[in-house]
């Protein structure tokens, strides 16, 4: 099986992965992040969103393979970004499924623009599903980060 | 003294009788308004654990040589298994077991809907055992589906006998009307889509049975196993710590469960079963399409006369047939009501509970035509809905337990009186309107649940029972109960649940239940626990017990002494103080139920079709609030929701085949943050005095009910269009304002023939 070198979260990992092989499968199964979660595993919903040097990508739609020296952030590499406390505090969150995925690509929101408007919020974000409907409280967290 | 009873239980609104014991000892309510942690914002206590990734879904859980299922489908809507060879599948590498119809009842050979399980494999991976699946042979006797519902009732094919309710004379009703009005709605199939597809891992220890699974109701997943098995209940857990959505569909064990048991048991390794989104939006339930025709009279001043209401629910293949005439029947004071509701069986996936199954299709019509009601009246449709108020239940022999559906209208004032300068920035082409609707629904919960309250001598408590957080946050609800009844901060009460190994029966998060039946078992639990506090610190400081209380996290005396809640438990080392607790029965002769008004205002593009939601105003009383923070949550949920329900979602079949075509959230459209408008959330928030010794009703169901009812009527308040069926696409708004354009120039000719007459 070929090898696959990644840097996840600014640590190098070394495994082995067949071709064809998506990052999200790597992350969650060869290497147990299971933060990054696969909802659909079609490139539809955005729960699987991890960070390419800091550009959002759909994990599951992602080979693994193609990634390259590109450094990879799952959510596992946010924990303590504050926008998981914004989460938290504007309750942000039901079910919390679609969480991660929505971290992630919000906290690529606001590296690139610290303070979005409304609708560059519902632009950036209207990628990530949120079945529950929090997306009110989303736009609040990214608002009030 | 424990007292044998004999109550009834609902869920969904459905009733059934069962005994309980009943503790005599019942504790009074706490007093309306926020408390020390009860009625005030909470943040989620599993808030950062989700957020941060590190909490373990099912679909997270990986135990070690754990095998992956994948399950064979019927292609066809209705069809025969002539002949299926399951050898090569089993040849294949990686695979280890591979099941068809005569090995698990699961599985059949007579598929009656696209998606019926057929067969399912094991192997090392899910993509082995997908190329498993693939391996199996199968030869097809493919039969002439039944697609179309109204077909099917004339065919008499329904899933049950069809259901009649009647009060009064409806042809008299309808003959004494001033005016009459009639429609015919239709609303549309709708799949739950939950973020966490159905899943279960099951592994076997012995004769005992584990099963992580993504379920609403821990519980009733280990008995309806343990039954079907023929086992005892206490060799099969259930654990279910974090759960990723279900919204009605994960109420039972589920067909990948069983699969997941068997092929755990004939490889003797853990097995995953988990469905992909397709495989989800094929058979894993839906909120069923309906057909309403209604009819209502009313007197010139707006007083109902008559209801009538025939519905046809597309039930498919199997399923139960949810109340979709229950607000016709429920909502309004009128005498003379008539309903009959069918279920068509169809060669479609099975239908499940979605929330507030039934009343949330009933609601679209029967909210729709009390405004063409309204306007043909002429009456203000807020002061028709007051005018036809149900001051005692409608179904008559019961009071309600309690009913603040006045305070909800009248809280929906101010959003109603918008109503003026929303319609005044109408321009040629966008024209605006604001809209109204009622809701109604269960939401009172019941026992028999049970909750313990640990006290450790560190003074921190521990709540315990086996329910789950399907992610509404009844987690954190509970722990702010039992902080309230032992004056605890809130951060010093943890909520163990989710393994039904791991305390006491605990009842399923659906139909708007949880608060309602958990909450009064876990005050009753922690005031068990404040009682034995209370007796110890008595006796140490040689005091009354009735001179003592819990508050702050200390022990105070009424004389002004004060000790921190860990000096006294503290003495007990490593001593526990555990209460328990049962949710008493609900108020005999009353109807427990919720109730509520939306108010929507909408801009529609008369050339377009378009139609943009602009705000939604909901108001509800569903009796005390515990948790304002998720409460207001679950309302915006709710009208989310339904805002995909009204415009962007639709199961579409094909109409030849029965296929389903919107398997993917690519063509099955989701609600994003793109599609939300301003929503305000309001609560009358006055506890049930009836109710439990919480006073809380559910909130999970009511906010999803009216809205598009309130959508649909603000939209024919702004161009006198009166859409007929959901989803409202462009389409079928484009219909609605070409029939009113052609209702409006005949209006004109008739004027003009009159006038040249």
């Amino acid at each position: 099986m070929p090898e696959l070198e990644l840097t996840i979260n600014g640590d190098a990992y070394r495994l082995e992965a067949p071709i064809g092989r998506s990052l999200g499968e790597v992350l969650r199964e060869d290497l147990g992040f299971t933060g990054t979660k696969i909802a659909c595993g079609e490139g539809h919903c955005g729960a699987c969103t991890v960070q390419l040097d800091g550009v959002p990508v759909l994990s599951c739609i992602t080979l693994a393979h193609t990634v390259g020296t590109r450094k990879v952030t799952t959510i596992e590499g946010l924990r303590d970004h504050p926008l998981v406390e914004a989460f938290v505090r504007a309750d942000a969150l039901q079910c919390g499924f679609c969480t991660p995925g929505q971290i992630v690509s919000a906290a690529a929101l606001v590296a690139a623009n610290p303070t979005p408007t409304n609708e560059e919020i519902r632009h950036g974000m209207a990628g990530n599903l949120c079945r529950c409907g929090t997306y009110p409280r989303i736009e609040e967290a990214i608002l009030s980060w | 003294m424990v007292r044998l009873i004999r109550t009834e239980k609902e869920v969904e609104g459905r009733y059934s009788e069962q005994w309980i014991l009943v503790e005599e000892d019942a504790l009074d309510q706490w007093p309306a308004g926020p408390l020390e942690t009860v009625g005030r914002p909470a943040a989620r206590q599993d808030g950062l654990a989700r957020a941060r990734g590190e909490a373990i879904y099912t679909a997270d859980v990986q135990l070690p040589g754990m095998l992956h299922a994948a399950v064979l489908r019927s292609p066809h809507a209705y069809a025969r298994l002539k002949r299926i060879e399951l050898a090569a599948a089993l040849e294949l590498p990686a695979v280890r077991a591979v099941i068809g119809p005569a090995d698990l009842d699961a599985l059949t050979d007579h598929a009656g809907y696209p998606g019926a399980p057929v067969a399912a494999a094991a192997a090392d991976t899910f993509e082995a055992a997908q190329s498993a699946i693939e391996a199996i042979e199968v030869e097809w006797e493919v039969l002439e589906p039944v697609l179309d519902p109204e077909q099917a009732v004339a065919e008499d094919q329904l899933t049950q006998p069809a259901r009649s309710y009647e009060r009064g004379d409806v042809e008299q009703g309808l003959a004494e009307a001033d005016a009459v009005v009639e429609g015919e709605f239709r609303t549309q199939t709708v799949l739950h889509n939950a973020l966490e597809t159905h899943q279960s891992v099951a592994r076997w220890e012995g004769d005992a049975l584990e099963v992580y699974t993504s379920t609403q109701f821990i519980w009733g997943v280990r008995n309806e196993i343990a039954e079907k098995l023929g086992i005892p209940g206490d060799r099969v857990r259930v654990v279910c710590l974090y759960m990723g959505g279900g919204f009605g569909a994960k109420n039972d064990a589920g067909d990948y469960t069983y699969v997941a048991i068997e092929l755990a048991r004939r490889t003797g390794r853990p097995v995953r079963c988990a469905l992909t989104r397709r495989e989800e939006n094929l058979a894993t339930g839906n909120r069923n399409a309906t057909i309403q025709r209604l009819a209502a009279g009313a007197r010139a001043d707006g007083t109902l006369t008559a209801l009538r209401g025939d519905f046809v629910n597309s039930v498919g293949w199997e399923g139960w047939l949810a109340p979709t005439a229950g607000p016709m029947q429920m909502l309004y004071a009128c005498d003379n009501v008539r309903t009959v509701e069918q279920g068509a069986k169809l060669n479609t996936p099975p239908m499940a509970a979605f929330r507030a199954p039934g009343f949330v299709e009933g609601t679209f019509g029967l909210e729709c035509l009390l405004d063409q009601l309204a306007a043909k009246l002429d009456v203000d449709p807020l002061e028709l809905r007051r005018r036809n108020y149900a001051a005692s239940d409608s179904l008559g022999e019961r009071s309600y337990s309690s009913k603040n559906l006045a305070e909800c209208y009248r809280l929906a004032e101010p959003h109603w009186e918008r109503r003026h300068e929303v319609r005044s920035r109408s321009e040629e082409r966008w024209r605006r309107g604001v809209g109204l609707a009622s809701q109604i629904w269960f939401g009172g919960g019941g026992p028999p649940s049970y909750a313990w309250v640990r006290v450790g001598s560190d003074g921190r408590a521990t709540v315990i029972t086996a329910m789950q957080d399907i992610g509404t946050g009844s987690r954190t609800a509970m722990a702010q109960i039992a902080a309230e009844e032992l004056g605890l901060p809130l951060e010093q009460v943890e909520v163990v649940l989710g393994d039904t190994a791991r305390g006491p029966y605990a009842s399923i998060s659906a139909g708007s239940s949880t608060i309602p039946s958990m909450g009064p078992a876990v005050r009753s639990a922690a005031a068990d626990a404040a009682r034995q506090i209370l007796e110890i610190a008595a006796q140490r400081h040689h005091l009354e017990e009735r001179v003592l209380s819990l508050k702050g996290g200390s022990i105070v005396s009424a004389d002004g002494g004060s000790w921190p809640l860990e000096t006294i438990t503290g003495l007990l080392e490593d001593g526990q103080i555990l209460g328990k607790g049962a949710r008493g029965p609900n108020p005999a002769g009353m109807r427990v139920l919720t109730f509520g008004v939306q108010v929507a205002e909408v801009a529609v593009d008369v050339e377009t079709g378009e139609v943009r939601v602009e705000r939604v105003a909901a108001i509800h009383d569903v009796g005390r609030i515990v948790n304002p923070l998720n409460a207001r949550s679950q309302v915006e949920g709710g009208i989310i929701q339904a805002i995909g329900h009204t415009f962007s979602e639709q199961r579409l079949l094909d109409p030849q085949s029965g296929a389903v075509l919107t398997q993917t959230l690519d063509a099955y459209k989701l609600p994003t943050i793109a599609d939300v408008p301003e929503i305000v959330a309001e609560f009358v928030d006055v506890p049930d005095a009836h109710l439990t010794n919480l006073g809380s009703k559910g909130l999970g169901e009511p906010p999803i009910v009216p809205t598009a009812a309130a959508i649909a009527n603000a939209i024919r308040d702004a161009t006198g269009a009166q859409v007929r069926s959901l989803p409202i696409t462009r389409e079928e708004m484009l219909r609605a304002l070409a029939e009113e354009r052609e209702r409006r120039s005949a209006g004109e000719r008739e004027r003009v023939g009159a006038s040249s007459a």
